[in-house]
């Protein structure tokens, strides 16, 4: 195809093509965990991250976003333990917290325009050495998956017999989210505030309506997001428009095919 | 968290355990005290059934035997000769499992999520299979293997969670109420299993029950618990004891046909 002549759309499918499978298999505990408006709330702190990061004149972005990204997600986790109030609360507290923060910060000057490609996203924009680190984040980032998927596997179905089990559930699970913080701060920057969730969640949530194995759910998972990247990478060139968007359409697309292909099943 | 690449088949030879006995044990949560000077011994090859009215801590015991609350007293798992039994193994049958119902998980996956490390996405190789296989055939529930687990029976399910506790080959299994969303013919069949792996395996099994029929037709002995342990002997002799009629007014049986879980 004649679009992926040029480098910096061959850098964005190189991109979609490390970043989907990454998070499409984060994606399949997410929503086992029922924890999608927990990984929303996380991608609003970006903006909180960065605005941090500023004022205490951090010069790599990416470290703030981390940072402030795995910070955030273990108080969200560490306070829904706490049970002193319910998750959904806990979460939307975070969330529009995070959003606020960011934005008075980023705003001051009334300069937050600078930053609005944050809650968009700019895949096209990505260069050689960006791509070498998320090369490398990814391999990291499955390692640790692999490592780690039984345990969660267990504690998703229920803690107390994880716990029963051995398994140190508490342990395992800011691990989970912590891998899921710095994961999804890695591809802010390219997939935006706005739309990161989606990728996270919408091709773990496809496949699991057409899966009965936790092999299929990884793979359809993995697949589909794949194949919404490619497609919605190609759409968006045509169409002159987002790409982020475009990727979370088709994901989106997916997903209400194998709703309908689950429910015929049935 | 060990390594449980295999079953490890528990041989009960002479040096294996023998009884595990409760001293003084006492639990206090938030200022409320559970267990106060709870004393029993729980017996290899004995079915010990712990009966007692809701709220009487009797998941609280279970709890601190799991290691799972901090108690005071001591909890000590003993040989035949009255040494002290390192490395006891206690297998866990909850009294109800909550979970995702919707899951994409097998009961295979499920199972060999604990006997391996290699993430069950990637699949579960045929030696784990096997293992698996093995472990619900001695809980008489192989044909569940490739079924998903939301999709299993209240008595299926608790064959499976039978099965996951042994294994390994636990010392002590300890089952938790196991009666909810089971009729009370699946309940006998599966006290009668889990007697038979007591005599096979020469376990010691702590069953909490509120189903006196049962336990008075399955329990060696019968411990009532209200706080701590009030009477302790065979099925008759406490439910022919003064402690239990008061714990137990016979009003309250009369009224009591439906089992309500404790929690």
């Amino acid at each position: 195809m004649e679009i992926f002549q040029y480098s910096f759309i061959r850098y964005a499918l190189y991109a979609l093509l490390l970043l989907t499978p990454l998070l499409s298999l984060l994606g399949t505990m997410a929503v086992n965990q029922r924890m999608a408006f927990f990984s929303d709330a996380l991608g609003h702190s970006a903006l909180a991250g960065l605005g941090i990061g500023l004022l205490l004149g951090i010069e790599n972005e990416l470290i703030s976003l981390i940072v402030f990204g795995v910070l955030w997600a273990v108080c969200i986790i560490s306070i829904n333990h706490s049970g002193k109030s319910s998750a959904d609360t806990t979460i939307s507290v975070f969330s529009s917290t995070g959003i606020a923060l960011g934005l008075l910060i980023l705003s001051r000057g009334g300069s937050f325009s600078k930053y609005s490609s944050l809650l968009a996203g700019d895949i096209l924009a990505i260069s050689r050495t960006d791509l070498i680190w998320l090369a490398v984040a990814l391999v990291i980032g499955i390692a640790l998956w692999v490592m780690m998927y039984n345990r969660l596997l267990l504690t998703a179905v229920n803690p107390a017999l994880a716990g029963s089990r051995g398994i140190r559930t508490r342990l395992v699970e800011y691990a989970f989210v912590a891998l899921v913080a710095v994961d999804v701060m890695l591809a802010i920057r390219w997939v935006g505030v706005l739309l990161i969730n989606a990728l996270l969640i919408l091709p773990a949530a496809a496949a699991r309506n057409i899966s009965r194995t936790a092999a299929q759910h990884a793979l359809f998972s993995v697949l589909i997001g794949i194949v919404s990247g490619v497609a919605g990478l190609i759409t968006a060139c045509r169409l002159d428009t987002g790409v982020g968007a475009a990727v979370v359409l088709w994901a989106a697309l997916f997903y209400a095919l194998t709703l309908l292909i689950g429910r015929f099943r049935k | 968290m060990k390594s449980e690449e295999h079953i490890h088949e528990h041989e009960h030879g002479g040096c294996a355990l023998c009884r595990i006995e409760l001293n003084g044990v006492g639990v206090s949560i938030g200022g409320d005290q559970l267990l106060k000077d709870v004393d029993l011994h729980i017996h290899c090859g004995q079915l010990t059934a712990l009966v007692g009215p809701n709220g009487a801590g009797k998941t609280t015991l279970i709890r601190a035997l799991l290691n799972e609350v901090p108690y005071t007293g001591s909890i000590r798992h003993m040989d035949a000769d009255g040494k002290d039994f390192p490395g006891v193994r206690i297998g866990y049958v909850p009294q109800q499992l909550p979970f995702d119902r919707q899951m994409p998980v097998t009961v295979c996956d499920f199972l060999a999520s604990t006997l391996t490390r290699r993430p069950v996405w990637l699949g579960v190789s045929k030696k784990v299979k096997d293992k698996v296989r093995e472990a619900l055939g001695a809980a008489k529930a192989e044909a569940m293997i490739d079924k998903r687990l939301g999709a299993l029976s209240g008595g299926e399910l608790q064959r499976v969670l039978l099965a996951m506790a042994l294994m390994p080959l636990p010392d002590l299994l300890v089952l938790d109420e196991p009666v909810s969303g089971v009729d009370q013919n699946g309940l006998s069949l599966f006290l009668q299993l889990v007697c038979e792996l007591k005599e096979k395996h020469h376990m010691a099994i702590l069953l909490v029950s509120h189903d006196w029929e049962l336990v008075r037709r399955y329990a060696d002995r019968v411990a009532l618990l209200e706080k701590s342990i009030l009477c302790d002997g065979s099925p008759e002799e406490v439910f022919s004891s003064p402690e239990f009629s008061r714990a137990f007014p016979p009003a309250f049986l009369a009224g009591s046909e439906t089992k309500e879980p404790e929690q």
